[in-house]
């Protein structure tokens, strides 16, 4: 199983999911420049979180437009797997890959904590690792986290099970005081129609290792590489 | 300011310079000075560049061990951690733009100081900061508190640099002044560390990163003078960083330095093309010539005067080895970052600048480094402080009140409101996050850790300067030993009033006399710093704060200890306690009184129980550790039974002291624990000399004193928490 | 030419930040403001001297870029 990362003027975590699909995959994920269109196989691409062209205009909209990007939106459409992360997760909405923005948090503050998760979806390639209605911990770091949709938008996410993690508290209920950033129906990730393509605001890669205080953000990647059985 | 500018004594003297310092300056350059030539001097002798009213103190801090690679005197210290790597850190003030221009201020600070660090080849891993505020009443502290958070959070974020702690303090004597010390800590192999030596006559001198604007002209003559009612007009003076460029500028800068091409390198910082330049030239003994027209400049029509005294941010000056421009060229377009060659190394020692082929300025470097003003101010002892009374209304405050209270006021309470919008975990690598003692980065790749404290105790150095300095860096000291640390070097940033104040002056040389006792009794040299003085307004002058930043080494971070209590554990008290309740939280908050001299700080017995603890982490039978400071013993053991949701039952003999002055005192050197084995620590330690108190157990959840009423957790964490968001939401 | 483009939220998108100006202009004394939204006014200098290619150009730029279509309006106006 190859990876490949995506990589902007001001990405910060590429290196740590750089990290995290090492330690999953067995191998290292090519590590590709925005200017690049020649981006190499790989079965997963993941767009890392940061602050690309410093978030100016709007949290991803400018390296939406990048050669690399636009070659990524080809792969996705042919079924290669993508997953963006918090500036990712901005990045493919701007790109036209996930539906929807993600605004100014309700708050108006940057948020930088864990948070809980509930695992929505477990039938794709992401999420197949987690039991339906797991509570994951997870941290966030964001300040344009805030989800908005039209209401069709946000009914069909429903309808077609799109949602792929919502904010929740310890014991997995959905509450306002455990959404951060104030997005609709508490949507931490989502996936694309055909599910090969998700973006979420938490950041699995930070909570991949022990000595960081947990390993919820493991079987994410564990799935990706193929390693959970389907 | 034009070329033909006629030089009068009144615009000498609105540069800053006195008339003894321009006769100086008319000896060194045998002639009567240019505008331009005019401007150099008045930055590179203002108070923020050429530190004349410090420099002759500062000699008295101890700045050497064996670890320490390079020490004061370059862009930040460096310190040997161990298996060929370095860490290289520094502590830097933007106190006066940020009074002024909040997030503005602060941003331009992180991102000054991150440049201290790259420019000496590590990449940065961790920010800190400590900060000063005014009363909470003051009608400006909270959106000063809020501008400034705001801007470091909104720098750092984006730069991807995790901001990992920092201490934050409120009091009325910073009402007109503000504090906003940041540090970075940078990591890089010991044998590829970069000086600003500059060197190789004919080398080429480039200039990289964002152009050149009016920003900031004669921002170093603002930090060497007093605020007053026309601050406000100072605003264009102030600053914009672009976090994003500086992201682009440390990756191009790190990519260029993995090659052989750079000889020397420096940040731009305060004064600009000028201070770099000048201190280039200073280090390596030679001269530099640049040309004004191949400067990257945003603004039309910019003069020389302008272009070198501009403190536009993210900007960077290097001398390449011959040969190696293109290489370099081609990394910085790459990252689409400005890249000019403007000048070349010679051998005259002089500074010469150019513009359309005439030249614009000449001045030799070595008098205008060598010649600074050097002033031994007169220092005036201070006064003692205000004295004890026998009896304080806080005596008859029942504990368990006086506790909530405690924690729940401005100075103790959690902070988490500022540091949930810092981003502490980008890179992964931070394994004890804020709100501990220290904060714990792993180094990169392997199971060392760094640990990294900022601390000061102004209301002690007022109180009597000389034992708040050493406070101060006992302190540091020992909230990374409670993390299991070795601690190796500190970085100091020196807050003071005005110097030319005899009473100012006795503060800073006590402060700095007590901070050298402590870091030679613990081993614990200054490797870095910075001085900020005329933190005064009307007259009114700052506590006197000497903030110092530590760095310590962890050597398995398996082996680390946090503060949270732990169930089912013995709970014991390290340290001698007398009640010492002079200068203390307690004494002002519940007893409305600054009164009192400082606790002492023996420093043999920080030595040896600090020794003593750290022992304990290293083999493991320690985990759960917490130093004492503001508020005392209960306010500390209340932070670890918070910290590790986890009540605790203990019984207190205050001895010869009163319960309160027990619970409460601020006596120095001391330290929570808490074991499973507690019949082996209490052996280990008789066996050392370390004086050892068994408190009671850990469990439950309430805080309970034998003989009073237990105090709920809950209760306890909705005082902690409840203050920062309560206030600020206004 | 100079032209200037509005971006603006959608009506019925929630703008946190237009609430908390609202709030502290109330706080301020500025009594009778109703309603505040925040939007971005962006500025180009552009070499196109023709005003209707001009238009048509800025037109695309912020379908593309400028502005978030999926959230937000825009207004053109040429200086």
């Amino acid at each position: 199983m190859k990876s490949a990362v995506i990589v902007f003027p001001g990405s910060n975590c590429d290196r740590d999911v750089q990290i995290a699909l090492r330690r999953s995959f067995g191998s290292e994920p090519a590590m590709v420049w925005h200017g690049d269109e020649d981006v190499p196989d790989a079965d997963l691409i993941v767009v890392p979180g940061g602050f690309s062209y410093g978030d100016y205009l709007r949290a991803g909209c400018m390296a939406a437009h990048s050669p690399a990007m636009r070659e990524v939106v080809k792969r996705a459409g042919a079924g290669v797997a993508v997953l963006g992360i918090c500036n990712g997760f901005q990045i493919l909405c701007e790109s036209g890959l996930l539906p929807g923005a993600l605004m100014r948090n309700a708050g108006l503050r940057f948020v930088c904590r864990d948070v809980h998760l509930r695992v929505e979806n477990t039938e794709t390639v992401f999420t197949r690792g987690y039991a339906g209605g797991e509570v994951l911990r997870i941290p966030v770091a964001h300040h344009d986290g805030n989800y908005a949709a039209d209401p069709e938008t946000l009914s069909r996410l429903v309808n077609e099970n799109r949602i792929a993690f919502r904010y929740c508290d310890m014991g997995g209920d959905i509450t306002e005081d455990a959404n951060p950033n104030g997005s609709a129906a508490n949507i931490a990730g989502i996936l694309n129609e055909a599910g090969n393509v998700l973006g979420m605001m938490p950041h699995p890669e930070r909570l991949a290792d022990a000595a960081l205080g947990g390993t919820d953000g493991r079987a994410m990647f564990e799935a990706l590489a193929g390693k959970i059985a389907a | 300011m034009s070329a033909s500018t006629e030089i009068t004594p009144e615009l000498v003297a609105e540069h800053g310079l006195t008339d003894d310092e321009y006769r100086n300056l008319l000896t060194i350059m045998g002639r009567a000075p240019n505008i331009v030539e005019l401007g150099i001097f008045s930055v590179m002798w203002s108070e923020h560049c050429s530190y004349k009213s410090s420099r002759h103190w500062l000699k008295r801090l101890p700045t050497e061990a064996p670890w320490v690679i390079q020490g004061p005197g370059e862009n930040a210290g460096v310190i040997d951690i161990g298996d060929g790597q370095a860490a290289i850190f520094k502590m830097e003030s933007h106190n006066h733009p940020s009074f002024i221009e909040p997030y503005q201020g602060a941003a331009t600070g992180v991102g000054g100081i991150l440049r201290d660090v790259f420019t000496m080849g590590a990449r940065p891993v961790a920010n800190m900061n400590a900060l000063r505020f005014g009363h909470p009443d003051d009608a400006k502290t909270r959106h000063l508190v809020s501008g400034v958070v705001a801007g470091i959070g909104g720098y750092g974020n984006c730069v991807g640099v995790p901001t990992v702690g920092g201490e934050c303090d409120f009091h009325h004597a910073y009402d007109g002044n503000i504090l906003v010390n940041a540090m970075t800590v940078g990591i890089a192999d010991a044998d590829r560390i970069f000086y600003s030596a500059a060197a190789g006559i004919g080398n080429a001198v480039v200039y990289v990163g964002s152009k050149t604007g009016r920003d900031g002209i004669h921002g170093a003559t603002m930090a060497s003078a007093e605020f007053d009612d026309d601050s406000e007009e100072k605003r264009p003076t102030v600053q914009v960083g672009d976090p994003f460029t500086e992201k682009l500028l440390i990756e191009a800068c790190l990519e260029l330095m993995a090659t052989d091409a750079i000889v020397a390198i420096q940040d731009m910082g305060a004064a600009g093309l000028t201070s770099s330049s000048v201190e280039m030239a200073s280090k390596g003994e030679v001269g530099i010539e640049l040309d004004m027209d191949r400067v990257p400049v945003r603004e039309e029509a910019m003069t020389p005067y302008e272009i070198m005294l501009s403190e536009s941010q993210e900007r960077m000056l290097m001398v390449l080895k011959p040969g190696r421009e293109d290489v370099a060229r081609a990394i910085f377009e790459k990252w689409e970052l400005d890249f000019a060659i403007i000048g070349r190394v010679t051998d005259t020692q002089r500074l010469v600048l150019t513009e359309g082929g005439e030249t614009v300025c000449d001045i030799p470097v070595p008098p205008l480094v060598s010649e600074a003003p050097l002033y031994q101010r007169p220092c005036a002892a201070p006064p003692a402080p205000a004295p004890l009374p026998e009896q304080t209304p806080a005596d008859d405050v029942p504990i368990g009140d006086a506790l909530i209270r405690l924690v729940g006021s401005p100075d103790l309470c959690s902070r988490r409101w500022i540091w949930e919008q810092y981003d502490h975990m980008v890179m992964a690598d931070t394994v004890q996050r804020p709100g501990g003692d220290a904060a714990v980065v792993r180094v990169h790749g392997t199971q060392k850790g760094l640990a990294i404290t900022t601390d000061c105790t102004p209301r002690y150095c007022y109180a009597d300067p000389v034992q708040g300095g050493r406070q101060t860096v006992a302190e540091a000291w020992r909230n990374l030993t409670a993390a299991g640390a070795r601690p190796l070097a500190v970085t100091d940033n020196l807050n003071f009033g005005n110097p030319e104040r005899p009473e100012i002056m006795g503060q800073f040389v006590g402060c700095i006399d007590g901070m050298a006792e402590a870091c030679s009794a613990l081993d614990f040299p200054v490797v870095s710093g910075n001085v900020s003085l005329y933190n005064e307004t009307n007259g009114s002058a700052i506590l006197p704060t000497p903030a110092i930043g530590g760095v310590g080494v962890i050597d398995d971070i398996e082996r680390m200890a946090t503060v949270a209590l732990l169930p089912d554990a013995d709970i014991f008290l390290i340290g001698e306690t007398t009640g010492h309740i002079g200068a203390s939280l307690w004494l002002r908050e519940i007893g409305g009184l600054e009164a009192g001299a400082p606790p002492p700080v023996d420093l043999a017995a920080e030595r040896a129980n600090g020794d003593f603890i750290r022992g304990c982490i290293a083999d493991g039978s320690v985990n759960a550790c917490h130093d004492l400071s503001g508020g005392g013993l209960l306010v500390a053991l209340a932070e670890m039974a918070l910290a590790g949701d986890c009540g605790a039952e203990i019984a207190l003999d205050p001895g010869k002291t009163s319960l309160p002055h027990f619970c409460f005192g601020e006596d120095q050197g001391r330290y929570l624990v808490a074991t499973a084995d507690g019949e082996d620590l209490s052996v280990r330690a008789k066996a050392a000399g370390v004086r050892i108190t068994r408190l009671g157990r850990s469990n439950g959840d309430a805080l309970t004193v034998a003989g009073h009423p237990p105090i709920s957790l809950n209760t306890l964490r909705n005082a902690h928490e409840g203050w920062f968001p309560r206030y600020m939401a206004g | 030419m100079k032209i200037q483009v509005h971006v603006t939220l959608k009506n019925g998108v929630l703008d946190p930040q237009g609430k908390a100006i609202e709030r502290a202009l109330s706080g301020l004394g500025f009594d009778g403001v109703n309603d505040v939204r925040q939007g971005k006014f962006i500025e180009l200098e552009v070499a196109e001297n023709d005003p209707e290619k001009a238009k048509a150009a800025a037109d695309e730029m912020c379908r593309k870029l400028l502005a978030n279509t999926v959230i937000e309006d825009y207004r053109i106006d040429l200086g």
